[in-house]
């Protein structure tokens, strides 16, 4: 009762990082509400994934073993959710906010009428007065995100319904595992009595995976393009930066949605976030949509012909000039002074 | 055996949050939509593309979009229309103010009780909320499977559907019985463009709120052409409880709301000039950030 849960994600017979992060902040939560913490993983064989759970943080561990519920479907993984939220009465709930996570987390807090709050980037616990009514609560989840086109940071609150509900995106909070495990005590649902039959109504005939080919998360240096480089070609010369930096090509949201580059690379409360040692932003203003998902870069150099992009004011440093004019500089000293 | 003969599109009539001015939030932190350009969704349109798609496969089948929203929201139906749609519903009142995700998707939930879609699709997300939930939260509500990210129609027939979803690192196809809902992805299909026939035939088309203020010739013209009524519903109309609309029947609420301000720090402000760059990447060698 009362307790922290988190949605474990089985991504190829592995535990998605995204739920392991949100393992490390929902120990953070349930230390501060002196709670336990519990993760909920349903697949085909996930038993055994118990003690890495623990290393992350959970003192208990329910699962679901069975054909039904890999490959993921809606139907199936929602009804465990349900279920055993209706019978644990957990206090918050989170869930990634991966096609997984934001496919089904909102039919279950529809199914429990209890909000939901998307791609949240910072959770914590905090009091709240409610201004109508004038009630008061101690110990709120703090659900903040960006809105807005992220024009706003907004901080959300669930006063009145249970669980408090919110999806965070991979790599917005750190995972750490704690030097002590959890007790990591395996507990089965009881899915037979959960599941019907016609959550089985919906059959996957087919199913491609593709190799995960980018890796901007894991680059510790970026070299992320903008609207403004203008076209898919200028984007070559962000490649070729990346190329000879040894780094990884990001993005920002308005490169991806002009077609300029692949969504795998979008950076921001919409795409990854990274935090890496170089951030390179080549025509990128640097809406919060964006810094969002950098601004723990540990060095920013911004590139933009606007010497008043908001990018500026968290760069490093801020090259006036154009991405065409300043990208083969950059190349150019970079082979001449490295040696 | 029911045939397909309703498809209803949800779409949603957002601000352009690509471009937003100062007044774009109102003082309790809701969003001031006067104030900024109102646009159609853009998953919507990929939405509509794939209910026409339906369309053109399923003899006798018709689009329907249903939107929730101002009397102003009637400017998507009509484009709708224009575009290939055979009519539509505006869902509109001040009980829906304030409505979050899930007061949203209950109140169209109780549209769609009334009007009996065989098929619900809708864009995966709006752009003003990014959140992805209305879609399966009305899933849900209607006790229907869903199918998200929807980015390929395979096929069709009275009694089930076959879709190729997006996922994160690859795809699959799915096949769910009807009714359902579907929500589909940026990546499918663009939508159709407005026909110059269509754009002629229902340019006037109105809903029942902007017909009570029309001139009377207008009013008689529309009398006559039954097609070019866009049905209205007030809240009353679908049989709601009260208690689960609008801001009473949204669990989450706005704590707090801050505009973004940037903890300005100091840049070192540099030119496109040779030294300039050269004593950059000197530094950053230097300092081993590169290399």
């Amino acid at each position: 009762m009362n307790n922290v849960f988190v949605y474990i994600e089985i991504e190829e017979q592995q535990i998605a990082d995204v739920s392991l992060e949100l393992l490390t902040k929902g120990r953070e939560l349930a230390n501060t509400l002196g709670v336990k913490l519990e993760a909920v993983v349903a697949g085909k064989s996930v038993k055994h994934l118990a003690a890495e759970l623990a290393k992350y943080g959970a003192d208990t561990v329910w699962v679901a073993e069975d054909e039904i519920f890999a490959p993921f479907r809606t139907l199936p993984h929602t009804a465990i959710m349900v279920g055993l939220i209706e019978q644990e009465k957990p206090q918050i709930a989170l869930f990634g906010a991966t096609p997984v996570g934001r496919d089904f987390a909102p039919r279950v807090s529809s199914a429990l009428h209890s909000g939901l709050t998307a791609d949240c980037t910072e959770l914590v616990i905090g009091e709240h007065k409610d201004a109508k009514t004038g009630k008061e609560y101690d110990s709120l989840l703090y659900q903040i995100r960006p809105a807005f086109g992220g024009n706003i940071i907004a901080t959300i609150v669930n006063p009145e319904c249970r669980p408090q509900m919110a999806t965070v995106r991979e790599g917005v909070m750190r995972k750490e595992e704690l030097a002590t495990p959890a007790a990591g005590e395996i507990r089965e649902i009881e899915w037979q009595k959960m599941v019907k039959d016609t959550d089985l109504a919906v059959r996957i005939v087919e199913r491609h995976i593709e190799e995960r080919k980018i890796n901007i998360k894991g680059a510790s240096i970026i070299v992320a393009g903008g609207y403004g480089v203008g076209s898919k070609e200028g984007f070559k010369l962000v490649h070729e930066l990346a190329d000879v930096l040894g780094g990884e090509v990001g993005a920002s949201r308005a490169a991806v949605d002009a077609g300029f580059t692949e969504h795998e690379r979008q950076i921001g409360q919409t795409g990854v976030t990274v935090r890496p040692k170089l951030y390179i932003a080549c025509g990128i203003s640097g809406q919060i949509q964006h810094t969002a998902g950098m601004d723990g870069s540990a060095m920013i150099v911004s590139i933009n012909t606007d010497p008043e992009a908001p990018i500026n004011k968290i760069a490093d440093y801020a090259i006036t000039g154009s991405v065409e004019e300043v990208i083969p500089k950059m190349i150019k000293y970079y082979k001449q002074n490295s040696k | 055996m029911k045939k397909v003969t309703k498809i209803v599109v949800m779409a949603k009539q957002v601000p352009d949050t690509r471009n937003v001015g100062k007044d774009a939030m109102t003082p309790e932190g809701t969003v001031n939509r006067a104030a900024l350009a109102a646009i159609f969704n853009p998953e919507d349109l990929n939405a509509l593309e794939m209910a026409l798609q339906m369309k053109d496969r399923m003899e006798g089948a018709q689009v329907y979009v249903l939107t929730m929203g101002p009397q102003r929201a009637a400017d998507v139906i009509r484009e709708a229309m224009w575009r290939g749609a055979d009519g539509g519903y505006l869902l509109s009142g001040k009980e829906f103010a304030g409505s979050d995700t899930l007061a949203t998707s209950y109140a169209l939930s109780c549209a769609l009780r009334k009007i009996e879609p065989d098929i619900v699709v809708a864009g995966r997300q709006a752009i003003d909320g990014d959140t992805a939930q209305v879609g399966p939260q009305v899933a849900q509500k209607l006790d229907l499977p869903q199918v998200t990210y929807a980015e390929e129609l395979i096929d069709i027939c009275d009694t089930e559907i076959t879709i190729k979803r997006r996922l994160e690192r690859g795809s699959e196809v799915v096949v769910s019985p009807l009714p359902a809902v579907i929500t589909v992805n940026a990546s499918a299909k663009e939508c159709r463009p407005r026909n110059a026939k269509r754009v002629m035939k229902y340019k006037y088309a109105l809903a029942t709120s902007e017909l009570a203020v029309a001139t009377e010739d207008r009013k008689a013209f529309i009398e006559e052409r039954p097609y070019l009524h866009i049905i209205e519903f007030a809240a009353a109309d679908v049989n709601p409880d009260p208690e689960q609309l609008g801001l009473s029947g949204s669990p989450t609420k706005v704590k707090k709301i801050e505009n973004v301000v940037f903890q300005a720090k100091e840049a070192k402000k540099l030119t496109a000039d040779d030294k300039d760059i050269e004593s950059l990447m000197q530094e950053l060698i230097a300092s081993h950030t590169l290399g």
